[in-house]
């Protein structure tokens, strides 16, 4: 199995589902490539987006086959060292299976770190969840170097989030089945996780999960503080992007409200690295906060700013929800 | 191997760039005016405060410190989206600190407002964020204004190569600042090179010009002003100068004019201090005790092995540093010499240090009650107040050093690391061999390296001698001497990179290039000298010799010598 692995992930199409949807196969050559005898395996259970609680849902669920997923991984790098970055959150709900397991692949010679992180969105960036297990400042580092090269404590690194380690999973048993998670909630009638084909579109998702609004309203999806605003209209094409999540919200929402959503999100979770996700969010919460009406040129303007100039992909991030709404709801029922 | 360089395009004009090279060193090699608040050439990139914008050939924006050059890389430095982006992010840094600037609030000479109107910032749309009041100080020698910060992290970074670590970034959104650790087993050792790596004054040496200026109003007082080796070359850089320039003789002039009694030299301290040391070392040498010694003219290093490695105090030098010897001196022998009380003395040092402030203040050093020096102030500081004093120190005529303020070449290279190593050899080797030098340069411990090692030849004995800039550099040979105690018998070390020429006291911008231009101003001062041995300076001999000589031992203890404890954080 170990040598046909690649070729397995690479035929499944199997991709990060963190939310960055780079293609795992990829990822793991170049660790395997790099230099250096120390080679480490971090699980990312940060999951610190609005919207997804897929990770949490895996690991009370399928936490046998996470460990499969890192497993396969391991033997594929000759590597034997895992750091489990877990949401602190997470971490009682599932300490007993999971305290179980560790025990279990440490009598087999894993040795597996748990490192209980404290709930945020830049934890779970990949470079900023190194820099907290290593007791450094939280904040994403200058890339090149990747991790893949030089990752945790200085050695390669291979950074997969708990969804990504289910797939290979999966694909090492010759189960998978084309399939990912799926996070529904906001105005819907069962908020859950649901486990369906890859390329539904965000329509059909609805309709499967007899979660189709009976009202007129907009999806936010693959986050609901990043993730794409479409209407209603727009969903039969669309399919999932980024980390797998969907929240409806009613077309009468007021923008106020969905603005102040995303704008608090970001301005607490905003590491201070950079001027422009640091002060521009701040700005932007502090706006929607005093002011009744909405200066759409000098939010979008913001907005653009952090797009455009952040550090990491935190701070651009947010335009992609505010641009969106802009567009597919504000602009479009406007004129 | 030579690396081979690359072509880039800044502004459609070639260049050339190592590869790897990060873009905005590329720019300010060749003096392409890119601005930046977070970048410094001698710093690892931090690439916080993007404002290093540049555009590439698919119009994208990108921040010039993080982006490296490659073959045929083409930036733009001023397209219309980087102009306003790079506005917007400087309203949004500088917005809170305006208000909360130290030196904004004297009008002049600030980086700050010189981009707040080279870029016409608007500060008036931006809602000014909660922010932090309370000053943390560095015992006497620095403070950090968290309001004024605005978190570019250079202060913690230098720290950090300096091998102290005392300073972090702390918090985060906007309420990210520089702070000092909590850690009981890390301590400030007062350095101050975070005050000369902020780009916005947030941290800055504790200012006591107000203090100088009362005494000089004080007409009971006599004023004595006395400036130590690296200011004269590194001060013109505050007026417009080549770093390296100078200007000994314009800075008498200007002390005149500030109000000053008398103006002596520092460097005059030094040469007791080679005398002192010197002898001391060769004491050492033939007892063959407490070996290697360390020198001690750097409160900084003597604070880290009072701190770090109390297991060393026996190694250090019991000679006083430069100035608190001439402080010393003034106070006892001058006083006697001029007939006028020593209480009525008030001695200003002029210091390329912030650690000297402290050091000013230690209650050992006082010499019958009274402090050897009374108030020290930066290199910066004295920049300050001449341009308050609209005193052009470029344009003023030179003029001498007072007669007791005289002193050899040897004291001039003080500054330099390296160079009390240099004093102390050119006098130990002939007080040891009986014999003139015939090279007086001891090239082997000169240059900007972090870590010098040379042998001595001294006749029918080697002298095995390392130089140290930087306390993590010094750390390097104190794990040397615990595999092998005789690896050397006198060891140099500054805290600061290039010595005290590279001080936390110096004028700002401050880069090992920078440095090394000053570095190479004293080396010219010295060479220029006709007495340039210590044992050989006039004034040291009679005070020697017709002074301390005819003190008891005790009383000789009071003046040139001190103790060291070991000390617990915040002492």
């Amino acid at each position: 199995m170990k040598q046909n692995i690649i070729a397995l992930l690479q035929k499944n199409q199997i991709i990060g589902r963190g939310g960055a949807c780079f293609p795992t196969a990829l990822k793991w050559q170049s660790v395997k490539k790099a230099k250096g005898k120390r080679k480490i395996v971090v699980v990312n259970a940060s999951e610190g987006e609005l919207g997804l609680f897929k990770d949490i849902y895996i690991l009370e669920n399928y936490l046998d086959q996470v460990f499969i997923g890192l497993q396969t991984a391991l033997d594929y790098l000759n590597s034997t060292e895992v750091f489990f970055n877990l949401n602190k959150k997470y971490y009682s709900k599932i300490s007993k299976s999971l305290m179980r397991l560790v025990e279990q692949y440490q009598a087999s010679g894993y040795q597996i770190t748990i490192y209980q992180e404290e709930p945020s969105y830049i934890g779970g960036e990949e470079t900023t969840l190194l820099n907290s297990i290593e007791g450094k400042r939280r904040q994403p580092r200058i890339r090149p170097p990747y991790p893949a090269e030089n990752g945790l404590f200085g050695c390669p690194t291979l950074v997969q989030n708990v969804e990504t380690f289910y797939d290979i999973a999966q694909v090492a048993q010759g189960k998978y089945e084309n399939k990912r998670f799926y996070c529904l909630s906001g105005k819907i009638k069962k908020r859950g996780v649901y486990h369906l084909a890859n390329d539904l579109s965000i329509s059909e998702i609805l309709k499967i999960t007899n979660n189709y609004p009976d009202f007129s309203f907009i999806a936010q999806i693959g986050g609901s503080a990043s993730g794409l605003v479409l209407r209603d209209d727009q969903l039969a094409k669309q399919k999932m992007i980024g980390a797998g999540s969907i929240e409806i919200y009613p077309l009468t929402i007021k923008p106020h409200e969905l603005l102040y959503k995303w704008f608090d999100f970001y301005q607490q979770e905003s590491c201070g690295h950079c001027t422009p996700c640091r002060f521009g969010s701040y700005q932007l919460w502090q706006q929607i906060r005093k002011k009744k009406d909405i200066d759409w040129e000098a939010t979008l303007a913001l907005v653009n700013l952090m797009q455009k100039t952040s550090f990491c992909g935190l701070g651009s991030s947010l335009a992609q929800a505010v641009n969106s709404y802009y567009q597919n709801v504000i602009n479009y029922y406007a004129s | 191997m030579p690396v081979k360089k690359v072509p880039v395009y800044i502004n459609k004009k070639k260049y050339l760039a190592l590869p790897g090279e990060s873009m905005l060193s590329v720019a300010q090699r060749n003096k392409i005016d890119i601005p930046h608040l977070c970048w410094h050439e001698d710093l690892p990139v931090f690439g916080g405060c993007r404002i290093c914008l540049v555009e590439d050939s698919d119009g994208k924006v990108l921040t010039s410190c993080t982006l490296r050059a490659t073959k045929d890389l083409a930036i733009t430095t001023d397209t219309k989206d980087v102009q306003q982006l790079r506005q917007q992010n400087l309203q949004l840094l500088l917005a809170n600190h305006q208000a909360n600037c130290w030196r904004c609030q004297q009008k002049f000479d600030c980086p700050t407002n010189k981009l707040i109107e080279k870029y016409q910032l608007d500060f008036s749309a931006i809602i000014k964020t909660k922010i932090k009041e309370k000053i943390q100080k560095l015992n006497v020698a620095a403070e950090i204004n968290p309001a004024a910060c605005i978190a570019c992290n250079q202060c913690a970074s230098i720290c950090d190569q300096i091998g102290i670590g005392y300073l972090q970034l702390v918090d985060q959104g906007t309420l990210t600042t520089v702070e000092t650790s909590k850690d009981a087993k890390v301590d400030c050792i007062y350095c101050g090179q975070c005050t000369a790596h902020c780009p916005v004054s947030a941290v800055h040496e504790q200012n006591q010009l107000a203090d100088v200026i009362d005494s000089i109003e004080d007409n009971k007082k006599i004023v004595i002003a006395q400036m130590a080796p690296s200011v004269r070359c590194s001060i013109g850089e505050e007026f417009g100068l080549a770093p390296g320039t100078d200007l000994t003789g314009q800075c008498y002039t200007a002390l005149r004019q500030l109000g000053f009694d008398y103006v002596f030299d520092v460097n005059m301290g030094a040469d007791i201090t080679t005398l002192v040391e010197a002898a001391e070392l060769l004491k050492r040498l033939k007892e063959n005790k407490n070996l290697p010694m360390f020198t001690a003219c750097c409160p900084a290093w003597v604070k880290y092995v009072e701190f770090y490695h109390p297991e060393l105090i026996n190694n250090l030098t019991s000679a006083r540093s430069p100035h608190i010897h001439s402080g010393g001196a003034y106070k006892t022998w001058w006083a006697r010499e001029e007939g006028v009380k020593p209480k009525n003395i008030v001695v200003v040092s002029i210091m390329p240090c912030t650690s000297k402030k402290y050091e000013a203040r230690h209650t050992k050093l006082k010499i019958n009650g009274l402090w050897p020096v009374d108030h020290v102030i930066t290199t910066r500081e004295f920049a300050v107040w001449l341009k308050q004093r609209r005193i052009d120190l470029d344009q003023l005529p030179v003029s001498d050093v007072d007669l007791p303020g005289q002193y050899s070449g040897a004291g001039a290279i003080y500054g330099a690391s390296g160079g009390v190593m240099e004093s102390a050899l050119r006098t130990a080797y002939e007080q040891y061999t009986g014999k003139a030098l015939k090279k007086l340069e001891f090239k082997q411990v000169r240059g900007r390296q972090g870590i010098k090692k040379a042998e001595i030849d001294f006749g029918d004995r080697q002298l095995k001698v390392a130089v140290a800039a930087t306390v993590r550099n010094a750390a390097l040979l104190i794990a040397e001497l615990k595999n092998d105690p005789q690896a050397y018998q006198y060891i140099e070390v500054m805290a600061c990179p290039g010595g005290c020429i590279g001080g936390g006291g110096q004028p700002i911008p401050h880069t090992q290039k920078i440095v090394s231009q000053r570095t190479a101003g004293l080396y010219r001062h010295d060479s220029k000298m006709k007495v340039r041995k210590a044992h050989d300076n006039p004034v040291v001999q009679d005070f020697m010799n017709n002074y301390i000589a005819k003190l008891t031992r005790q009383e000789q203890e009071r003046i040139l010598f001190t103790t060291y404890t070991v000390k617990k954080k915040f002492d």
